[in-house]
């Protein structure tokens, strides 16, 4: 019981996150925020005003009741806040690392009207973090079987969350998974610094212990078409579709293709997804030069940009807008910054130079200005027609994805738009392929890890839906 | 049962050379001429693009032909009946061209790139096509699968460096003469860079449709990192998703040469520590 007065709670300041010091965390891959002690939980979750009309909860794209879950830690019963958080979001510790917060349930908390907001983020990684290293989460439960099988296609935020609930729902699932383990953009696009492995393969182990089964290796949509996994070979009730956003997309500027410029899928993959950051321990390489430039402002590109400073770069971001449009999160600019990153705003790359040998030398950009606000609100940057060019060994360019064409070209059917963004009904998520349901990425063309998340709710609860119905037409 | 990715049958067909049949059922199920599978080879292993060169979909086994040259081809070629490879998955890219054509159809297959044209030059000829095939080699002792290009096509053409056998020279002096002789419809040229070039640079002024398999380094192979991008007709194309057979005719070659020479520092590095493994 949370004892304290409303004026009490709001004068306790917010408890500032411990943090590894930049000019030790640059040497190494390690998580940089450590953690809450239960004692600095205790003491931030009471600075929570219990609300009478919750508006955290509603900002929160899964809806996680965050009051509810913070009263439990002030009981001390983090056990409990774990279980109370898992009743809506399925990947807690994999949330309170990479949500935007600041964005989202922290943006609305009324504490931070006058104060600055509670730190639901943090303690949420708080309580999955205690149940994880205390060795006390226990497998959720699972209904009578239902007699239905799901596919679920793709392992990342939206393929695993889907997987859960479907799974919860007592139907037989299987997880088909391209690369030859789980986790997806977990793992291949998001460094250990911020998202260390096992917090993954601790979520992918219950799911396991909870009997789903993972199909490694398995191109859905090439190894066997949506209507052969609905036949009677693999006989599927329903399929989800969460693969995600993965195509690169390109400057479509002279040079791109040197050797030395990578798209920052590929960057990370090799790093994090194969291991490059052991090599020759691990066979597969990346080759970076002394100077990076990174491209964009995006979290992916922070992402990179401290990557390569771990890798021993010195590294520029180039943007072609200022600080203030930066698309990150303002914890990954600040962390950045700290982290002794160049960034060159108002920046505008147009041409990359290279040698006979077809190597990247310099990058040449165009200097950027911002015209006023248009009917969006956004300001356009607009040329100067003043440019610039500098040395550079390496660039990795990070300007979002377009939707991986793999799936969508076997099964026409399968409505899209014209950027190849799949076609779902905004209520059930079902495509235009009876059955077939998707979230993620490749629904919106690339958003968050929450949205995702929230997307694989719906389509799974819809999709329970439908198989039920099914049996209610042949009864 | 086999197991997955077990070894079902292995073949030295020339020195460094090896063919194996596999078991992987899901990249074998829907297979088709000219898609590639990606396999590694151990759990700490890099991921490398290999061509099809057969399939039996009911057996669930894939034929793939490896040529040890780097650390990760090498460490294949080791393996023997009864070893699982790490991972493979596949099919990836797309179907290689096929119709029906009023010329001949010519397949040319350089060193291990031999393999990857048998499947399409099936393809061609039970379309119904007449269907050349030339096979090149540096030398009599290093050519592949001869037999079963006789098997398939409907003439076939042996070329070699040092004259040892067939033609003395390239695969472009077959070419030549067969398009001395008759109409040429299509060509297909896969095998190194330089081969496949001269083959595009010889079709180009006939205007003789011609396609190339780009073997670009890839990482996942499903256009997720665009590592095997390549230039064809001035735009940027993804080797994995778009190809890997392409127009010889708008390939930009020089880059793909050098984007296959991007990592060959860490190769060297790589290479080494698979030795000192080898002696510890």
């Amino acid at each position: 019981m949370n004892t304290l007065k409303p004026k009490e709670r709001m004068q306790i300041q917010r408890n500032e996150m411990p943090e590894q010091k930049p000019e030790e965390r640059v040497h190494n891959f390690n998580e940089v925020p450590l953690g809450f002690d239960p004692e600095m939980a205790v003491l931030e979750a009471t600075r929570c005003l219990d609300c009478k009309k919750p508006e955290c909860i509603a900002g929160c794209p899964v809806g996680i009741d965050i009051p509810g879950f913070l009263n439990k830690i002030v009981d001390q019963d983090f056990a409990g806040a774990a279980a109370k958080i898992r009743e809506t979001n399925f990947l807690p510790a994999i949330c309170g690392r990479v949500c935007p917060q600041d964005q989202q349930c922290e943006l609305v908390c009324i504490v931070g009207r006058k104060n600055k907001p509670v730190s639901i983020g943090y303690l949420e990684r708080f309580v999955s973090d205690y149940e994880r290293d205390n060795g006390i989460r226990t497998t959720p439960e699972v209904a009578p079987p239902t007699g239905h099988s799901m596919a679920v296609v793709g392992s990342g935020p939206a393929g695993l969350t889907a997987a859960y609930e479907l799974r919860k729902r007592g139907h037989e699932v299987t997880v088909f998974e391209a690369f030859h383990r789980g986790g997806g953009v977990l793992v291949y696009g998001i460094p250990r610094f911020r998202l260390p492995l096992e917090v993954i393969d601790e979520d992918i182990r219950t799911l396991e212990e909870m009997g789903v089964k993972f199909q490694y290796d398995a191109i859905v949509g090439k190894s066997m078409t949506l209507d052969e996994l609905m036949g009677p070979e693999f006989g599927f009730s329903s399929i989800f579709l969460g693969t995600g956003a993965g195509l690169p997309k390109m400057l479509g500027i002279k040079g791109e293709n040197l050797n030395g410029i990578y798209s920052a899928n590929e960057y990370l993959t090799r790093i994090y997804m194969m291991g490059a950051l052991h090599f020759p321990e691990y066979v597969t390489p990346i080759h970076q030069g002394a100077k990076v430039g990174v491209i964009g402002a995006g979290n992916t590109a922070m992402d990179v940009a401290r990557t390569a400073k771990r890798m021993g770069a010195e590294v520029t971001v180039y943007y072609r807008r200022s600080r203030e449009e930066a698309p990150a999160r303002k914890e990954e600019l600040r962390h950045a910054t700290e982290e002794f990153i160049n960034f060159k705003f108002l920046t505008n790359p147009v041409e990359f130079i290279g040698d006979e040998n077809y190597t990247l030398k310099a990058i040449k950009c165009e200097v950027m200005t911002l015209a006023e606000p248009d009917e969006s609100g956004r300001r356009k940057p607009i040329g100067t027609g003043e440019f610039f060019t500098e040395d550079v060994d390496t660039v990795v360019f990070s300007l979002g994805c377009n939707v991986n064409p793999i799936i969508a070209e076997a099964t026409p059917e399968l409505k899209t738009d014209k950027w190849g963004v799949v076609s779902a009904d905004r209520g059930t998520l079902e495509t235009s392929k009876k059955g077939v349901f998707a979230g993620g990425d490749i629904i919106t063309g690339g958003a968050k890890v929450i949205t995702a998340m929230g997307q694989a709710k719906i389509a799974a609860q819809a999709m329970h839906d439908y198989v039920m119905s099914l049996e209610m037409e042949t009864a | 049962m086999p197991k997955q990715f077990e070894i079902l049958y292995r073949e030295e067909l020339v020195p460094k050379t090896v063919l194996f049949n596999v078991y992987a059922p899901l990249a074998a199920r829907a297979m088709q001429a000219g898609q590639f599978i990606i396999l590694r080879v151990t759990e700490k292993g890099e991921r490398i693009p290999i061509s099809i060169s057969g399939w039996d979909s009911e057996k669930g086994t894939v034929r793939i032909i490896l040529m040890a040259a780097g650390r990760t081809s090498t460490e294949a070629t080791l393996l023997q009946v009864g070893d699982c490879f790490q991972d493979i998955v596949g099919p990836l890219g797309r179907r290689s061209h096929v119709e029906e054509l009023p010329g001949t159809v010519v397949v040319i297959g350089g060193g291990y790139g031999t393999g990857a044209i048998l499947p399409t030059a099936r393809d061609m000829k039970a379309l119904g096509n007449k269907v050349i095939g030339i096979i090149g080699a540096r030398s009599d002792n290093l050519l592949l699968l001869e037999d079963e290009m006789s098997d398939i096509c409907d003439e076939v053409f042996i070329t070699t460096n040092d004259g040892s056998k067939g033609i003395q020279g390239f695969v472009t002096h077959a070419l030549e003469q067969i398009v001395n002789r008759e109409t040429v419809s299509y060509v297909l040229a896969v095998g190194p860079v330089p081969m496949m070039k001269a083959v595009s640079e010889m079709t180009r002024p006939l205007k003789i449709q011609t396609w190339v398999s780009l073997n670009a380094i890839m990482v996942d192979g499903t256009g997720m990192c665009g590592a095997c991008r390549c230039t064809v007709g001035d735009k940027t194309r993804f080797a994995c998703i778009h190809g890997p057979d392409f127009n010889g005719h708008e390939v930009d070659f020089a880059e793909l040469v050098a984007r296959q020479k991007m990592f060959l520092k860490e190769e060297k590095i790589a290479m080494d520590a698979l030795k000192i493994e080898e002696v510890a």
